[in-house]
């Protein structure tokens, strides 16, 4: 175990936190796209966390995790913006918000609980379809879903009569609404990196590595199998909900587009990627392929003129064929991952010990 | 509390035109070492299986410790008190040792998500209780010192003694070792046969299924011979080495 307390941790949380904080600011001043798409990472964070849970840990592969994300959103903005004409607080939707997707998690997991690999992943591929059609089409006869218009001018999060919308004084400093989410984001971000870290070390965490390993010997310990992985689904879905909430809050705007394979995909990518299982991999992987699409956005462009004096290849194309390149080098060189757990590293690296007789 | 700990009735088990079991009864008794013994393709894994929940059976029953063994629940055969290992290794090979073992404590622990989420008193002590049983029963089956090396990692026979670690971790009544010696060489059989006379000793009912002759009927009170499926013979190992139908079975007719 780490110690905590330790001078030299102490140092490297204080520099962590310092960097936390002004981080925003920082970046900000490229812009507060740039904000923007700092938050955007977090938010994935958020979602690629969640997706751990059921990849990562419990090793059931799940191709239409952005539903979940899609049920939050929807969820937050039907029940906060003029589409209803209701206005909940804070307080409750988020928590409506993950128990809702937490309901579709166990929606989705109970038929599918026999399944493994390829089979579950077909599966879930068609799930993260049908709730985005649902949403596309959920407009007559009965106008739920606003259909492929979206749903428009949702509440922002709102703490009493603090708005995390719009620029505001702060303690005699200018803070724009993407500033102000950041630091909200952050806050929600380290509880569920704590929330998962504990997960990962307690007696459910470890029946979900023991399901991922050895199903029936998992059932021959005693493990639950059922209820096991009907709480990793539930549990990897609360986290979308959530960040699907905030998403919707932060855009003031959702629509069925933002939720289709491709976002799945990503968010699948970032996990793998990253390091699957191993948290702060995770984390690596989420902020990574936010942001390497976006720099890419700017760079294509002047390194284009700079070698060749014009621009050969359309930025758009070229930048998602860079990214698709990067992302197969990765997986050539680090199969585990940019950041695996000691463990999987050691697993990829080494070969078993001989059995000598 | 009677005498008989596992009893099985008439248990039949087909899988297409193959009669893998026919209807075996047989019973264990508390305290003892049962062997289970027979040619390949005998149905003794079969048994197993059955016993343990993993498959369901045409007909027939068991009973154990009084409770009628519901079909198709390996974790209920767990949690009344059934642990087993198997013929071919299965351990969770990405985890430590120590992990391992720390997973057979799940059924007889109870922290829940929220209790991880809020590492609340209980779950701290439950969680430092269920790491020191593991460290002690590490130490019983003599591993120890691999407690924090991957089990895929261990040698073929410390991997089958990290197998009955984390059966022993379920606190179970009766343990079933599926060929438990199989692999190893005079001296790993040997120290097997210490361990399981200790797990005897401890208190837990064994059944063993075995290939090793010498073994069985050095180690076991009581021993049942099945041939294509059907028991051929439940006795002590004395008479059971000198029964006819037994020789025949083994060398063929």
């Amino acid at each position: 175990m780490k110690n905590w307390l330790s001078p030299k941790s102490m140092t490297g949380i204080a520099l962590i936190a310092i960097a936390l904080i002004v981080l925003p600011h920082v970046v900000g001043m490229g812009g507060q796209a740039w904000v923007r798409i700092l938050n955007f990472a977090i938010l994935y964070v958020f979602l690629a966390l969640g997706l751990n849970i059921v990849v990562g840990f419990a090793g059931l592969l799940d191709l239409g995790y952005i539903a979940f994300y899609a049920v939050g959103a929807y969820t937050w903005a039907l029940l906060a913006s003029p589409h209803f004409g209701l206005h909940f607080p804070v307080w409750a939707i988020l928590p409506i918000g993950a128990l809702m997707a937490c309901v579709f998690g166990v929606l989705l997991g109970s038929p599918t609980l026999k399944l493994r690999g390829d089979y579950l992943a077909i599966v879930t591929l068609g799930f993260g379809e049908i709730i985005r059609i649902f949403l596309n089409n959920l407009n007559s006869p009965v106008n739920i879903t606003n259909g492929p218009q979206g749903i428009t001018l949702i509440d922002p999060v709102k703490v009493g009569d603090f708005s995390f919308a719009g620029t505001s004084q702060i303690f005699g400093m200018t803070m724009t609404g993407p500033q102000k989410y950041y630091y909200l984001l952050v806050a929600l971000a380290l509880l569920v990196i704590i929330i998962n870290v504990r997960l990962q070390h307690s007696r459910i965490g470890r029946a979900w590595q023991a399901i991922r390993e050895d199903e029936i010997a998992a059932k021959a310990v005693g493990i639950n199998t059922r209820n096991i992985k009907l709480l990793a689904f539930a549990m990897g879905a609360s986290f979308g909900g959530i960040a699907g909430g905030i998403f919707s809050a932060m855009q003031g705007f959702v629509s069925p587009e933002s939720f289709s394979l491709i976002e799945s995909i990503m968010v699948l990518a970032m996990v793998v990627l990253g390091g699957m299982g191993h948290i702060p991999g995770v984390i690596l992987g989420a902020v990574l392929l936010t942001f390497l699409p976006e720099v890419l956005r700017y760079a294509v462009t002047p390194v284009q003129m700079a070698l060749f004096g014009k621009i050969l290849v359309d930025p758009e194309s070229l930048r998602m064929l860079v990214f698709g390149l990067a992302l197969v080098l990765v997986m050539r060189f680090k199969p585990a991952g940019l950041w695996p757990s000691p463990e999987r590293s050691r697993e990829l690296s080494e070969k078993p010990v001989e059995v000598v007789k | 509390m009677s005498d008989i700990l596992l009893q099985a009735n008439a248990v039949a088990k087909h899988f297409g035109g193959v009669k893998a079991l026919r209807d075996v009864s047989l019973s264990i008794r508390r305290g003892e070492v049962y062997g289970l013994i027979g040619p390949n393709g005998a149905g003794k894994t079969t048994f197993f299986n059955c016993m343990t929940g993993l498959y369901i059976p045409d007909g027939g029953g068991f009973t154990f410790d009084g409770v009628a063994l519901q079909a198709d629940a390996p974790h209920r055969a767990a949690e009344l008190g059934i642990a087993r290992t198997f013929q071919n290794i299965r351990l969770f090979g990405n985890m430590t040792a120590l992990e391992n073992v720390m997973v057979g404590r799940h059924v007889r622990t109870k922290a829940g998500v929220f209790g991880a989420m809020f590492l609340n008193r209980a779950t701290r002590d439950e969680e430092a209780a269920i790491r020191q049983r593991a460290v002690e029963l590490l130490h019983y089956v003599d591993i120890a010192d691999r407690a924090d090396d991957l089990a895929k990692n261990l040698s073929y026979g410390d991997q089958r003694r990290l197998e009955i670690a984390r059966a022993l971790a379920t606190e179970p009544k009766l343990l079933c070792l599926d060929e438990p010696a199989a692999g190893m060489n005079a001296t790993e059989t040997e120290e097997l046969r210490v361990l399981i006379e200790g797990i005897r000793k401890d208190g837990t009912t064994v059944l063993l299924i075995e290939h090793d002759v010498k073994l069985v009927m050095g180690l076991c009170d009581r021993v049942a011979v099945l041939d294509y499926g059907a028991l051929v013979i439940e006795d002590v190992p004395a008479v059971v080495q000198k029964d006819q139908r037994v020789i025949e079975a083994y060398l063929g007719a």
